[in-house]
C-alpha cells in the first residue's frame, strides 16, 4: 500500500508536467476517430497522419519551408519597422499629456479599424507587390505597439522619475534613463500583440494581394485545387509560427524585463 | 525661534542684506526659507513660511498628520513646485546645489533594471568626473558603510534594509551639500531601524552633511536629531525647535537617558498641544 503510494507520489508530478500534452493528444484522437469513422467527408478532413505527412514532406526539403520562411521574413520585417517607429513615438506621446490627448482619438480610431480594410488604400499607395504587404502589416502592428508604449509611459510610477530629477537629470535624461525602462513591461505586451497582428495581416495579404509565395498564398492555393492534406499542413505551419513567435517573445521578455512584477 | 528672528532683524539687518525678500538670518545658517506658500485647492498648507536651517546639523521634522512634513522637504528639494517664496542654500538656488534625497519607498525609488552597484553609480553621471574618479567615489562609499551587501545583485534581490541602505548610499555618493530623508526607515522592522540609525549617524559624524529627516516616529526623530523641528497643524507654522545635544554616536542606551526622556516628553507635550488646537 505504502509502496503504491510512494510510486504514485513519484509519478504524480510528472503527470502534472505533461498535462498540456493530454489536451493535444485528445484533440488528435478525436480527429483520428472522426476521419476513420467517416463522420466527416475525408475529402474535407484528411486523417491527421496524412496531414502531418504533408507537413513533414513540405518542411523537409519541400516548398512549404520556402513559403514558411517567406512569411516569417515578411512578418519580422514589418514588425521591425513597426517597432522602430512606434517605440520612440509612443514614449514622446506618453510623456506629454497635451499631445496624447490631442491625438488619442485618431490613434484609437485607426487601431480599431480592421487593417484588412486598409488593403485597397495601401494597394493604391504602394502598388501590387512586396511593399504593400509589409506596409499594411507594419501599420497595424505599429498602432498596437504605439498605444501600449504610450500607455506604459503614462502609467509609469512617478517616484523613479522624481528620484532621477532630484539627482540632477534633465527632462530628456529622465525620459531615456527612467521612463523608457518604466514602460518596458507594457512595451513588451504591445510588441507581442504587434507581432501576432503582423502575422495575421501578412497571411491575409499573401492570400489576396497578388502573391507567388508565403503561407497565406499556399493555403488558398491548396484550397482551390482541393489538396486538403497540403492545406492543413500549411495551416499547422502558420499556427506553429504564431505560437512559436509568441513563446519566443515571452522568453525574451522574461529575460529582458527581469524586474517585471517585482 | 521666529520671534528672535524678528527682533534681531531690527537690530542688525544690514549684516546680510541681499535681495529685498531675503531677510536676516543667524550666522551659521545653511538653508534659508523665506515666504514659502503652498495651497492645495482651497486649503492653505503653507502661508508665508520662514525657516532657517543651521549648517552641519541633523534636523528632524515632526508634526501632526497632514501638516505637510514631507511637503516641506519636497518643496525645498524641488520635487514639488512652490506657489511663492524662496529657498536658498548658502544664498544659492537649488539648481546650483548638490542635494541628496532618500525616499520612504525604496522599492519604487531604486531602478530595478540596474544592478545595485549601477544604482549607486547613477547620480555620478551628472557630475563632471572622470571614470577613475567615479570608481574611487564608489569604493569610498562602500568602505564607509562597511555593510556586506552583494552590490552586483538587482535591488529586488536585496532585503528591504539593504535596499534602503543602497538608496542612502546613492544619495550620499555625490557628497551632497544637503541630505533630505522622507521617513526613510518607516518601512523597516525595528531591529533594522536601529541598525540603520547607527549607520546613518556614523556617516553623519564623518561628513556633517546638513540633513533634514522627516519622521512620524517621535523616538526616532529625537534619537537622531540635533534639533527637532515641530510643526503645527495647517496652515503650518513652526511650533517649536527643540535642541537635543546628547553626544554621538547615540545608541539604544541613549533612548533611556534622562536627557532623551526629557526632550521627548517636551516634544510630545508641544505636539499634543498642537494636535488639540484644531
Amino acid at each position: 500500500m505504502t509502496a503504491l503510494k510512494q510510486g504514485w507520489d513519484q509519478i504524480a508530478p510528472i503527470l502534472t508536467k505533461l498535462a498540456p500534452l493530454w489536451g493535444a493528444l485528445a484533440f488528435l484522437a478525436l480527429w483520428a476517430a472522426a476521419t476513420s469513422l467517416k463522420i466527416i467527408d475525408p475529402v474535407l478532413l484528411p486523417s491527421p497522419i496524412d496531414s502531418f505527412k504533408a507537413l513533414w514532406k513540405g518542411m523537409v526539403g519541400g516548398s512549404l519551408l520556402h513559403d514558411f520562411l517567406r512569411t516569417v521574413t515578411r512578418t519580422l520585417f514589418s514588425f521591425a519597422i513597426a517597432t522602430a517607429v512606434a517605440v520612440p513615438l509612443g514614449i514622446i506621446l506618453g510623456s506629454s499629456d497635451k499631445i496624447y490627448r490631442a491625438i488619442e482619438f485618431v490613434i484609437d480610431f485607426f487601431r480599431s479599424t480592421p487593417a484588412s480594410a486598409m488593403f485597397p488604400l495601401f494597394l493604391v499607395l504602394f502598388g501590387v507587390g512586396e511593399k504593400t504587404k509589409i506596409a499594411v502589416a507594419a501599420f497595424g502592428a505599429a498602432l498596437v505597439i504605439l498605444f501600449n508604449v504610450a500607455y506604459g509611459v503614462m502609467n509609469a510610477r512617478k517616484l523613479r522619475q522624481l528620484a532621477a530629477k532630484v539627482m540632477g537629470a534633465s527632462r530628456s535624461r529622465v525620459l531615456v534613463d527612467v521612463t523608457f525602462w518604466e514602460s518596458m513591461p507594457q512595451t513588451f505586451v504591445g510588441m507581442r500583440s504587434g507581432v501576432s497582428l503582423a502575422l495575421v495581416i501578412v497571411i491575409v495579404a499573401e492570400m489576396f494581394i497578388g502573391s507567388t509565395d508565403g503561407l497565406g498564398q499556399r493555403i488558398i492555393n491548396s484550397q482551390m485545387i482541393f489538396d486538403m492534406p497540403e492545406m492543413y499542413a500549411s495551416i499547422f505551419a502558420a499556427g506553429a509560427l504564431g505560437y512559436g513567435m509568441n513563446l519566443l517573445f515571452l522568453l525574451i521578455e522574461r529575460k529582458f524585463v527581469h524586474w517585471g512584477g517585482k | 525661534m521666529h520671534s528672535t528672528t524678528d527682533i534681531m532683524s531690527t537690530l542688525d539687518a544690514p549684516a546680510a542684506a541681499g535681495p529685498s525678500d531675503h531677510r536676516w538670518y543667524p550666522p551659521g545658517t545653511h538653508i534659508t526659507v523665506r515666504g514659502l506658500s503652498k495651497k492645495f485647492g482651497a486649503t492653505t498648507l503653507y502661508d508665508n513660511f520662514d525657516l532657517d536651517i543651521p549648517r552641519g546639523q541633523l534636523i528632524s521634522v515632526f508634526g501632526p498628520n497632514g501638516c505637510g512634513k514631507s511637503t516641506l522637504i519636497n518643496m525645498m528639494s524641488g520635487i514639488m513646485p512652490i506657489d511663492a517664496g524662496q529657498v536658498l542654500f548658502d544664498g544659492k538656488d537649488l539648481k546650483d546645489t548638490r542635494i541628496g534625497y532618500v525616499f520612504q519607498n525604496y522599492r519604487e525609488a531604486m531602478f530595478p533594471w540596474l544592478r545595485a552597484i549601477d544604482n549607486l553609480r547613477y547620480p555620478l553621471k551628472f557630475l563632471d568626473l572622470t571614470k577613475a574618479e567615479k570608481d574611487v567615489k564608489v569604493e569610498q562609499m562602500i568602505a564607509r558603510f562597511d555593510v556586506k551587501i552583494d552590490l552586483h545583485r538587482y535591488p529586488y534581490e536585496l532585503s528591504g534594509g539593504q535596499q534602503q541602505m543602497v538608496s542612502i548610499m546613492r544619495a550620499l555618493i555625490v557628497d551632497p551639500e544637503v541630505l533630505f530623508m522622507d521617513e526613510p526607515f518607516s518601512a523597516l522592522d525595528y531591529e533594522m531601524t536601529l541598525f540603520m540609525r547607527e549607520q546613518l549617524q556614523k556617516v553623519f559624524m564623518e561628513t556633517r552633511t546638513t540633513t533634514l529627516l522627516v519622521s512620524h516616529d517621535l523616538e526616532e526623530a529625537v534619537h537622531l536629531a540635533d534639533k527637532v523641528l515641530l510643526l503645527t497643524r495647517k496652515p503650518t507654522r513652526i511650533a517649536d525647535i527643540i535642541p537635543f545635544d546628547a553626544p554621538r554616536p547615540r545608541n539604544t542606551e541613549t533612548l533611556s537617558s534622562p536627557d532623551f526622556v526629557r526632550v521627548k516628553a517636551h516634544s510630545l507635550e508641544v505636539f499634543q498641544r498642537e494636535v488639540r488646537k484644531s
